[in-house]
């Protein structure tokens, strides 16, 4: 059903933005050495109390009634046991949600990355009034990209203007080849 | 390439800037859920950006929005203009998208065979 594991990290801060949030911080580690591949994605969204948070990793459980969906916790934390990996979601009522992932690099079963790039691209300009940072970090090198950032320098351009979209495209093509 | 060449874009535009920041004429959002991404939602969304920024369409925004609860016309879009009423495609993938774009968008002639019943 998730093809890559950034369809996961997209589903992931798809909770993100439906509980409110206005900050969502995405790292990723991807370590050889260490053979690990990990993911922390934190939000200040509206959080669960522990009984809510306790029931979203269970895949029978959705907050939106009448509608079979909510897989996208269960989906992750499943591929994530299944390439030996752990799964640990933290949330506050009020202050915000965690999630911190972690699969075996080199195990047969874990999906591919996917397109990071696009990712960031998708998320970072099709929701203009939320703060991204993106950290990504392998043994050799690391990339920060935060939108926050991006907006004080546009200064009031919008961030899906087109020719920013283009510039964001390429920067980010150039930036993440290492990955 | 660095951050900081974004100021050049930032300078050229000072003088549109004020007409740009006027809300956008076209508002599309696309459904990106659990069921969306699954059925390629995701691809959807980066050719409709490719499309804002090669056919350079200021005055068009793309937003991402959660679960409709219709996952059987997944991924779907839906296209809000000023004064019109707000159309619903189903069904959706990257060729699609384009056509959407081209006659909808730019011609102002909605793609009705990809319009769904909501």
């Amino acid at each position: 059903m998730m093809d890559d594991i950034c369809a996961h990290i997209t589903d992931i801060v798809a909770n993100s933005l439906s509980a409110g949030a206005k900050n969502v911080l995405v790292s990723i580690e991807l370590s050889k050495t260490r053979n690990i591949l990990s993911l922390k994605i934190s939000d200040n969204g509206k959080g669960m109390d522990k009984e809510t948070a306790a029931k979203v990793v269970d895949p029978f459980y959705s907050t939106k009634t009448g509608r079979k969906v909510g897989l996208g916790i269960p989906l992750l934390k499943g591929t994530a046991e299944t390439c030996g990996g752990s799964f640990t979601l933290s949330s506050n009522a009020g202050v915000g949600t965690e999630i911190e992932v972690s699969f075996l690099l080199d195990h047969p079963d874990l999906p591919p990355l996917g397109k990071l790039k696009d990712t960031i691209l998708i998320l970072s300009v099709s929701n203009p009034e939320v703060n991204f940072s993106f950290k990504i970090k392998t043994d050799e090198r690391d990339f920060f990209f935060d939108t926050e950032e991006i907006n004080k320098i546009l200064d009031g351009l919008p961030i899906h203007d087109p020719e920013v979209i283009k510039f964001l495209t390429n920067y980010l093509d150039e930036n993440l080849e290492f990955i | 390439m660095k951050l900081e060449d974004l100021k050049k874009i930032r300078e050229k535009a000072s003088k549109e800037i004020e007409l740009r920041q006027k809300q956008a004429r076209v508002k599309i959002v696309v459904g990106m859920g659990t069921s969306g991404i699954a059925a390629g939602a995701r691809e959807v969304l980066k050719t409709l950006l490719d499309e804002i920024a090669t056919r350079n369409l200021t005055d068009v925004m793309v937003t991402q929005t959660g679960e409709k609860g219709l996952a059987s016309h997944e991924p779907m879009i839906e296209i809000y203009e000023e004064g019109k009423e707000v159309v619903v495609y189903g069904n959706i993938d990257a060729e699609k998208a384009k056509r959407i774009i081209a006659e909808h968008i730019v011609n102002h002639k909605p793609v009705s065979e990809y319009v769904i019943e909501v």
